[in-house]
């Protein structure tokens, strides 16, 4: 589904914060990317989303050669991912719901499909009842399942989440490892990014970054 | 197609709501456009106007042609034959002693006509031509002039078309003034829309990250530049309709004094929808070249 070959990525100004990284995430498999703040685990996620191009090596994601993608086709490849960010992005000039809806929105889903998913997106979440919520008055778990639905909402094959239980208490952490599991249980591939794995996913398969490189 | 249609729904009713979610300063862009819209458009109208009225004023337009004093019967009927061979529209002749019967009627004349030796007045020819546009009369005028033993031609209304001129004089101004507030409207929806594009930047990048396309992203904006200037034109229309209902009673009391019936013409249905979709594409330009710049960042 994702596979990284010899990946290297050097910032302008001359930083290299990835050196010959190489992976293979097959179909269904949910994979945590781990490492210290700082060991290239944001950049890897954003070279797999395409945010950013690698300055070395070759990824393909979905059977595309992100080097080859064009710009124009950059926006169908990322529709097939959900892309929760580190900084998640909410939008506080609407509710909830209204920030669910955008992805809809992009495709052109009906407006009463569209509302529909929305909301079921928000229930998997267990935000239906704050649908109608600013984010800004939600708490930080909350804010960060609210992120998650509207990267679900468009049943992307690929979930890529980027920190998405930091600074959060061991509840909350919990409780959206538990929305992750259940997304990868029907077949949808998760990437995690993480500086620390919880302890209720011992054993998951590990990418280890270690400075921009690969660690034993 | 649906999903084309759906987005196109969003992006418009998206666009509705932002010119509803800041109303002053949707209301002052909108006057700045209806104000570059009316000045030309009522330039215009008012020459439309001054045209008609003139028209109306010169009445029906007649050529005089009046023949030489020496000349005789035989050479009256030579030009009457030639207009009869190809007439240029309807004339009537007018016989030295008709003309001067004509001028006896009046009171006063009757004496002072009495006291002359022999009659001073000439054949001539009156003719209303089909073609009453000035450069045809002109031409009509010089070929008849040319012909034999005819002294003196006259146009009526030779005044038309000097005013003719000045009304092309005109019309050349008010394309300039458009041309003018044209792009005057196109840089103030560009200037709106800057500001727009910051106030929904957060939108933007997140729209971007998730799949929007860059089509997706400028479609809003053209459908509020192209609404915010089509709802400029109504406004323009407005102004116009009342700026008409004032000067109406001032030109039928003119006309009156004139003896003549005119009324002014104001937008027709034609001239409001022209003014609407000119307002509507301008403004999408504008839309459209602002999102361009700003975007290529
Ligand atoms: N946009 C950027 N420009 C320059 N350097 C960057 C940029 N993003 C990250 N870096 C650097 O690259 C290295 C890896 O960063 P990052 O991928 O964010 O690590 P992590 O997410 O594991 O903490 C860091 O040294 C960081 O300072
Ligand atoms: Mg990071």
């Amino acid at each position: 589904m994702i596979s990284c070959s010899g990946v290297g990525k050097r910032y302008p100004g001359g930083l290299t914060a990835l050196e010959n990284v190489s992976c293979d995430i097959a179909a269904g498999e949910m994979v945590f990317i781990t490492g210290h703040s700082g060991a290239g685990k944001s950049t890897l996620v954003r070279l797999i989303a395409a945010i950013e191009r690698p300055t070395a090596g070759g990824i393909v994601v979905n059977g595309q050669n992100l080097a080859a993608l064009r710009d124009n086709a950059l926006p169908y490849l990322r529709r097939n991912l959900g892309l929760i960010f580190q900084d998640q992005k909410l939008l506080f000039d609407r509710n909830a719901l209204e920030n669910v809806l955008l992805p809809l929105a992009i495709v052109g889903t009906p407006p009463r499909e569209a509302t529909r998913r929305a909301q079921a997106a928000l229930d998997k979440v267990g935000l239906l009842e704050r649908a109608r919520a600013n984010p800004i008055a939600l708490s930080g778990g909350e804010q960060q399942r609210l992120a998650i639905a509207r990267a679900v909402v468009n049943r992307p094959a690929i979930l890529l989440a980027d920190e998405p239980t930091a600074n959060l208490d061991e509840e909350s952490a919990e409780h959206i490892l538990g929305i992750f599991r259940e997304f990868h249980q029907v077949g949808v591939t998760v990437l995690v990014a993480t500086h620390a794995v919880p302890a209720s996913a011992a054993g998951a398969r590990e990418i280890r970054l270690a400075r921009g490189g690969l660690a034993a | 197609m649906n999903a084309w249609l759906n987005q196109h729904r969003l992006a418009f009713r998206d666009a509705w709501r932002r010119l509803f979610a800041a109303p002053l300063g949707t209301l002052l862009s909108l006057v700045v456009i209806g104000i570059a819209l009316t000045l030309p458009a009522a330039g215009w109208l008012l020459i439309d106007n001054l045209q008609r009225a003139a028209s109306a004023a010169a009445g029906t337009q007649q050529i005089s042609v009046f023949m030489a004093l020496d000349a005789d019967r035989k050479a009256s009927d030579e030009i009457a034959a030639r207009l009869k061979a190809a007439p240029p529209g309807t004339w009537r002749f007018v016989p030295r002693d008709e003309a001067l019967k004509q001028l006896q009627g009046g009171a006063r004349m009757a004496d002072l006509i009495a006291g002359l030796p022999r009659n001073p007045l000439p054949d001539a020819f009156v003719i209303e031509p089909n073609d009453t546009a000035p450069a045809a009369m002109e031409a009509l005028a010089r070929t008849i002039g040319g012909w034999p033993k005819v002294a003196h031609v006259q146009l009526d209304a030779a005044w038309t078309k000097r005013f003719d001129a000045l009304l092309r004089i005109g019309r050349l101004i008010v394309g300039l003034l458009a041309t003018v507030f044209a792009t005057g409207l196109v840089l103030a929806t560009f200037n709106t829309i800057r500001l727009q594009i910051l106030a929904h930047a957060a939108e933007i990048e997140v729209a971007r990250l998730i799949g929007a396309t860059d089509g997706w992203i400028r479609r809003p904006f053209a459908y509020y530049g192209a609404l915010q200037g089509a709802l400029g034109a109504l406004l323009a229309i407005a102004l116009l309709a009342a700026g008409k209902a004032l000067l109406d009673p001032l030109v039928s009391e003119l006309a009156l004094l004139y003896g003549a019936s005119f009324a002014l013409r104001g937008v027709s249905a034609t001239l409001a929808l022209q003014l609407t979709l000119i307002g509507a594409t301008l403004g999408w330009l504008g839309a459209l070249l602002s999102v361009r710049m700003s975007l290529k960042g």
